[in-house]
């Protein structure tokens, strides 16, 4: 019995010594402290705001649920949640499955391997704030290059910003291209942590390819789809700086001249450094924690099915 | 049994990076290259990729007149050096002092990331202190919550302790994150052998003694990765810096939309600066792609 104690001592064991306990906690200090402070503290303090009346000068008066009842009844918040939601869906679906055949593409034997990679990432190393520069001009009405090509095709020249479908649809293209190749890495690395056996056995079986795909590779990997999905839940809730470069002058905030793609975050940050209303702009920010929380659990009950669906 | 520590030598060879599989080269050879369609699709993929990046090279390199010329210029101009200057020279901008500044602050987040989740990570991964398990998973628990919704009160507190407007606001709450601890751990798990802590313990080495000159150089090549996605992290930042900044203290960040936003219509002048903003990591891409790829799909892997 003794002998094999030490083994399993630091695997199992919860207590070490007091010196040990002690380094323990002093290790992991600094990240508990740093986090209360400036990630807990902030995101639990802004549910107290809400609550209020409160101005960006401090003065401040109890309201309760005041905010929330107000935000139910304003229509700039709906325009705000359906163009976020609306965006989120154009880019993320596409998105994802473009990422997962690159995925694929690159799962193979393939000459100049970290080449391709760093490839597909580049986009990604390019900042937010260039990327929404660089498209913007892309996308200008009468000199931009996309439109230009559209015209061989016999499209008249778009204005890209001024309707809800064409804006939403620019944007979308910039969040893909900056983050199509990444989540291929992603999916790249769970496609070959999937055993090469697995395929081995559904080809003996007589599994086509695309029967393998679907039954081998797709339920493989869907911890990372779902992890995928999350992440872009989280990022593209909150989307802000391409839409807002994306509409240049003074007004930038607004998204565009009826709100047409005024993301949540835009609206948020307007309420609260445009409108110096604290209170009501923390009120947004709380119901977007809720909706992250809502889509991501939306996103879940989908990704279930599909185990059982095969 | 007495031991000896050799640090420079890990027992376990780390784990990153498997050495390409070179053995390939004396196979046999296609005599003529035939580009399969896959290789097809991947370079298109890449010219997609680049051609942004490209199409902001050629618009930096023009006079402004140019840019809203129909069709539009595809290749590169000669006027690349007056525009950088033009930028460099704008004194509502401040471009050289934004550059200092997104180095000063990234470069300080980084070290600091870097040296709290390699401690952080080392003791959830080694050391025995009750709550561990609970308190990783709180860790884990943190990537997950949008703290960027918590800029409000983060704002007020930033106007509390006089930090608005200044450095310290964009590089304070960004010091510590939950994904550099996890990566840490994960790779001391596997890199780390219990034998060499034992070792050094009876030795009679405390235990910062222990990770300072033990761990932390078995820990190099993940610290590395982290350091290098943490800097590009910080770097790219838009939206608190663009919040909390004053127009003394911009970031490369806030100064391109500035430069991009205000009452410049000179495309020219805006593309310049933009791309003296990418510049600088895309220098870090060319010179570290591999080891960044690596790192990123490492990451994914974890979860």
């Amino acid at each position: 019995m003794d002998h094999t104690r030490p083994a399993v001592r630091r695997v199992r064991g919860s207590r070490g010594s007091t010196a040990e306990q002690l380094a323990g906690y002093s290790f992991i200090s600094p990240f508990f402290i740093l986090f209360a402070i400036f990630g807990l503290f902030p995101i639990l303090f802004t549910f107290w705001v809400s609550l209020h009346d409160w101005s960006l000068l401090g003065d401040r008066s109890w309201t309760g649920l005041a905010n929330y009842t107000e935000l139910v009844g304003d229509e700039r918040f709906w325009t705000a949640l359906v163009n976020t939601l609306g965006i989120f869906v154009l880019a993320t679906v596409p998105q994802l499955l473009m990422a997962l055949a690159l995925a694929q593409l690159l799962n193979r034997r393939l000459r100049g391997l970290t080449f391709w990679r760093m490839g597909v990432l580049l986009p990604n190393i390019t900042s937010v704030a260039a990327v929404g520069i660089i498209f913007t001009l892309l996308f200008a009405r009468d000199f931009g290059l996309v439109n230009w090509l559209l015209g061989f095709v016999g499209v008249e020249n778009i204005d890209w910003q001024a309707h809800r479908w064409s804006s939403w649809l620019a944007i979308s293209v910039m969040v893909d291209w900056r983050w199509t190749g990444y989540n291929a890495l992603i999916f790249l690395a769970a496609l070959q942590a999937v055993p090469k056996d697995l395929y081995e056995a559904a080809s003996i079986d007589g599994a086509s390819q695309f029967r393998q795909f679907w039954s081998v590779t797709i339920p493989m990997l869907r911890p990372t789809i779902i992890f995928v999905t999350l992440i872009s839940t989280i990022g593209g809730i909150q989307l802000f700086t391409e839409p807002l470069l994306f509409n240049s002058g003074t007004n930038a905030i607004s998204g565009g001249n009826t709100h047409q793609f005024q993301t949540l975050t835009m609206y948020l940050y307007e309420k609260a450094f445009v409108g110096q209303e604290f209170g009501y702009a923390s009120t947004i920010a709380w119901v977007m924690v809720l909706v992250i929380a809502l889509v991501a659990g939306i996103n879940a009950l989908m990704l279930r099915r599909i185990r059982t669906a095969v | 049994m007495t031991t000896h520590i050799e640090p420079a030598a890990p027992p376990v060879a780390p784990p990153t990076r498997v050495p390409p599989v070179t053995t390939r080269r004396t196979a046999r050879r296609p005599r003529r290259w035939v580009p399969s369609p896959r290789v097809v699709i991947l370079l298109f993929v890449t010219v997609l990729s680049a051609f942004p990046l490209y199409f902001m090279l050629v618009m930096a390199s023009r006079p402004n007149d140019d840019i809203t010329s129909v069709p539009p210029p595809l290749t590169p101009g000669s006027e690349l050096m007056t525009n950088v200057q033009r930028v460099l020279e704008n004194e509502d901008v401040m471009f050289q002092q934004a550059v200092i500044n997104s180095l000063l602050v990234s470069l300080v987040a980084t070290v600091c990331v870097v040296l709290f989740s390699a401690m952080a990570g080392f003791a959830f991964a080694k050391l025995r202190f009750i709550g561990r398990q609970p308190l990783l998973a709180f860790v884990l628990a943190t990537m997950m919550v949008p703290v960027q919704l918590g800029l409000i009160p983060l704002y007020m507190l930033m106007s509390k302790i006089h930090l608005a407007g200044t450095l310290p606001a964009v590089t304070l709450p960004f010091l510590v994150t939950g994904f550099g601890i996890f990566m840490v751990r994960q790779y001391v798990i596997q890199a780390v052998p219990d034998e060499l802590l034992d070792a050094a313990k009876m030795d009679g080495a405390s235990i910062p003694r222990t990770f300072l000159f033990v761990v932390l150089p078995l820990l190099r090549p993940i610290l590395a990765v982290l350091a290098l996605l943490t800097f590009m992290e910080r770097w790219n930042d838009f939206l608190w810096p663009f919040l909390v900044l004053d127009l003394e203290h911009p970031t490369v960040q806030v100064a391109l939309s500035r430069l991009a936003g205000g009452y410049y219509t000179d495309q020219a002048l805006v593309m310049a600066g933009t791309l003296l903003g990418v510049v600088p990591l895309l220098i870090v891409f060319i010179l570290f792609g591999r080891q960044i790829v690596g790192g990123i799909m490492e990451g994914g892997l974890k979860q």
